[in-house]
């Protein structure tokens, strides 16, 4: 196998930060690599050095046997090197054909060669088998379709190489799973592939070789055949981790209860009269693939959304048609989807953001004013008893990392001694430190008796937790099945929609 | 070349920003005095002196700068929030028609209805402020349109009362309205100079804005709407009245300005009683960093520009306007410095 990428002895420093160093990584053709690593690794750095973005303090790249010069993307594309980034960076309001061709033509040209180009994707999309309207607006698309177009892109730039960065980041499991098919498929019409990822699974399941870094450095490579999933935590995290298992014990009784719960959003039914119950130190687990009611189900039960038929109980009372405020004094606990979003506010200290949801409550304010120092002190215990590293409670908020910050939104709802519990998304883009820590805090909580909703689209992540398990099909839930009875096919199957519609699922 | 997010933004950037922002501002006006046909470091001499040379100037440059406090916190206030009010000007004048049109005929003794006027000139400005919050609250309708255009039909509509209902018949056919009674006049603080206490007053507003911003349950929910909506929304607090509140408080700041000066330097209304001390108020702001004590200080800087470019344009026949675009251009160059001090230039 030749190889058709080489880097060596990169090196790269962000003021005091090392963020690659002394890397050294080859890339046979047609074979996949996966780098491995936690946030912060510097695994998107490596990638940006490689396609031009940065340049290197020290060492070289050769794309084909030839030396890249550093610092420029365009001669990383001439050389057929193309990038797919996490986040998109596509025009909405043009369609897919304008998408591809955007920056590949001169701007002196006068008339736009349109037709050519169409042949071209539509024989590149037919090559490589990513089917695609070239006359779709990007903004009617889904996430899936978007990453395609932005495959296309790379491709319709003659890439011979393509890096990945986060490619599932974005993607529900199956739709993420037909990745990974067609890249395979891709390889063997000559292109070689590189995907950044700190998921285990599909390490294990789409690539050839592992690359780890940690911490800047490349601390192991593995053929993906003659290594584990937990040998690769360990050479990613640098020591053991073990997520914590769950125990069976006594399930109290039921704290929250919706009974046909609709919502609807802009005429559309979003919640389809949902029925489901939680039980005092249960937790209940929401399986499905993104975008069938999950927001809208997170919506109701942070109080941002109200039923508009049915009935949502807490411990016998109404709480369907309290805002916020109303939900938090009832003794519900919300987890967003979104930290960055909806769960801090960045710019404030960590201290406000601790109280934030209690700014009101006699504990942190008298007479209208802010009681700081009580403020400050709740925060310092919250650092320690969530373990929240490298902050003080007067930290900006927004440079804490994602488990860190995960954590203050975890210490200030569960500190709040709720009853029931919503955590949406909990561990998404965490690394295997800070996701084994949020599993324990949220089983140590049920352990106290609360009630805890869970909506996740990480399979292993529900069934690990949850005592029960309900599928979310389009707005509408599939009857409850044991975890324990839980297994792959079944809730594959459940999560397309096949279930019985009284007594038991599937 | 690139820019990079810094992790921490230091004291002395925060600081050192409007101060590179006035100084690029200068630089640029300086090319206009100069094609003026005036040397440009003499004309900022002149300038100087107009404003700081003597007690008098510096009394007239801190009378100037009394209504910018007030119309610059207003500006903070609502800018903390997101709110874009860009009607200080109109609110300005609503506050002042107010207090002159009460305080014409109020039979109070002064000390009770000076604060009774202020309070009624802080009502009318709020009232103003309050319709267009309400747009944007029930029908998402833009305050920066609403604010900014209500400025016009306000002024419109103080030129047909002070030519009609509210006129002085003892102005000789000068359109202004009646003058508040002599009980309301607030008094000197500098003899023979138009120096009054609303300038205390102001100071002391400065501190009691910054108060609530930094250290209520108001302000905490104020900032965090400001910085993050959903955020602020999803942990409880109410963006409705968040926001209606930060309106109040702001179009009652401008209201004030307006009360102030007629009580202090003016007496009647007049369409010409402001220089723009609203729209000013919104680079007072931007210069302060939407700071309450920052506001001070720009608000005296502004004032200074504004005295003396008079003084500058009698000694060496530059056009006054330079001091609008003087401060015109502190807004740009000051959203450029701002730019520097969250980012950081990388090659």
């Amino acid at each position: 196998m030749t190889n058709v990428l080489e880097l060596r002895g990169i090196t790269k420093r962000f003021g005091a930060l090392t963020a690659n160093d002394d890397v050294t990584l080859t890339l046979g053709e047609g074979e996949i690599l996966a780098l491995l690593g936690e946030n912060g690794a510097g695994k998107t750095t490596l990638m940006n050095i490689l396609f031009g973005h940065y340049a290197a303090d020290a060492g070289t790249v050769r794309v084909f046997g030839q030396d890249l010069p550093p610092g420029l993307p365009r001669a990383a594309i001439a050389l057929g090197v193309g990038m797919v980034h996490q986040h998109f960076t596509l025009a909405g309001n043009l369609t897919v054909l304008d998408n591809v061709m955007l920056g590949s033509e001169p701007l002196t040209r006068a008339r736009s060669a349109r037709g050519a180009a169409r042949a071209k994707l539509m024989q590149i999309a037919d090559r490589f088998g990513l089917p695609v309207n070239p006359e779709a607006k990007i903004s009617a698309l889904s996430v899936g379709e978007r990453q395609r177009v932005e495959i296309l892109k790379a491709l319709y730039r003659d890439a011979r190489v393509l890096i990945l960065d986060e490619p599932t980041a974005v993607l529900a499991r199956p739709e993420a799973m037909r990745l990974f098919e067609t890249l395979r498929d891709m390889t063997k019409e000559g292109l070689s592939l590189i995907f950044i990822s700190h998921k285990l699974h599909e390490v294990m399941a789409a690539s050839d070789r592992v690359a780890v870094l940690r911490g800047g450095k490349m601390v192991a490579e593995r053929e993906t055949a003659q290594t584990n999933p937990a040998e690769l935590a360990e050479l990613m995290v640098g020591r053991k981790v073990e997520r914590p298992a769950r125990h069976d014990h006594k399930i109290g009784a039921p704290v929250l209860v919706a009974d046909k719960v609709r919502v609807e959003e802009a005429g559309a039914r979003r919640l389809d009269d949902v029925s489901f119950t939680v039980h005092a130190g249960e937790i209940l687990g929401i399986v499905g693939v993104s975008g069938n009611g999950q927001a809208a189900l997170g919506g109701l039960l942070s109080g941002l959304a109200h039923p508009s038929a049915g009935h949502l109980m807490l411990e016998g009372a109404d709480i369907g048609h309290l805002g916020p405020r109303g939900m938090i004094r009832a003794g519900a606990g919300r987890v967003p989807e979104d930290r960055h979003a909806e769960g801090v506010v960045g710019e404030l200290s960590l201290w406000e953001n601790a109280v934030l949801e209690r700014l009101r409550t006699p504990e942190f304010s008298r007479r209208g004013f802010v009681r700081r120092r009580a403020a400050r002190d709740y925060t310092a215990t919250l650092i320690d008893r969530f373990d929240i590293r490298g902050a003080a409670p007067d930290t900006r908020t927004r440079l804490l990392s994602g488990g860190n910050m995960q954590k203050l939104i975890l210490g200030r709802v569960l500190t709040n001694g709720p009853r029931f519990v919503l955590t949406n998304q909990p561990t998404r883009g965490l690394d295997e430190g800070a996701i084994a820590a949020v599993h324990a805090e949220l089983l140590a909580a049920r352990a106290e008796g609360a009630a805890i909703l869970l909506i996740s689209e990480e399979l292993e992540e529900a069934v690990a937790l949850s005592d029960r398990i309900q599928a979310i099909v389009k707005g509408r839930l599939s009857q409850p099945i044991s975890a324990n009875e839980a297994d792959p096919q079944r809730l594959g199957l459940m999560m397309a929609g096949v279930w019985k519609e009284d007594g038991d699922a599937a | 070349m690139r820019l990079e997010r810094r992790s921490h933004v230091p004291l002395y950037l925060v600081i050192l920003a409007p101060l590179a922002a006035v100084v690029s501002a200068l630089i640029l006006a300086a090319g206009l005095i100069a094609a003026a046909g005036v040397n440009p470091l003499m004309a900022y001499g002149e300038m100087l002196a107009g404003a700081l040379g003597s007690k008098l100037a510096v009394a007239e440059m801190l009378t100037r700068a009394t209504p910018l406090i007030f119309t610059g916190l207003a500006a903070a206030v609502a800018f903390q929030a997101r709110l874009w009010n860009i009607g200080g000007e109109g609110q300005f004048f609503v506050g002042a028609l107010m207090t002159a049109w009460i305080g014409h005929s109020l039979g109070l003794p002064g000390w009770i209805g000076i604060p009774v006027l202020m309070l009624a000139g802080m009502a009318a400005g709020a009232a103003l402020l309050a319709g267009p919050a309400y747009l944007r609250l029930r029908f998402g309708v833009d305050e920066v349109v609403t604010t900014l255009l209500l400025n016009f039909i306000v002024i419109l509509f103080v030129g047909l009362m002070v030519e009609g209902p509210m006129r002085d018949p003892l102005a000789f056919g000068w359109p202004s309205s009646v003058p508040v009674d002599g009980d309301f006049r607030l008094p000197d603080l500098i003899p023979r100079t138009r120096l009054h206490i609303g300038l205390i007053f102001a100071v002391v507003a400065a501190g009691a804005v910054w108060l609530v911003l930094a250290r209520t349950v108001f302000g905490a929910e104020t900032r965090a709407a400001g910085l993050n909506a959903s955020a602020a929304a999803f942990a409880g607090i109410s963006l409705p009245r968040t926001i209606m509140g930060v309106a109040l408080l702001s179009g009652a700041l401008a209201g004030l300005a307006g009360s102030v000066e007629v009580m202090g330097v003016t007496a009647g209304v007049t369409t010409t009683m402001s220089p723009g001390f609203g729209y000013a108020g919104i680079v007072v702001a931007m210069l302060a960093a939407l700071h309450p004590a920052g506001v001070v200080a720009a608000a005296v800087f502004v004032a200074t520009v504004f005295v003396g470019a008079d003084a500058m344009s009698r000694a060496t026949g530059v056009p006054s306007f330079i001091a609008d675009v003087i401060v015109a251009l502190c807004l740009l160059t000051m959203i450029v410095a701002l730019m520097f001090t969250t980012y950081r230039v990388r090659r």
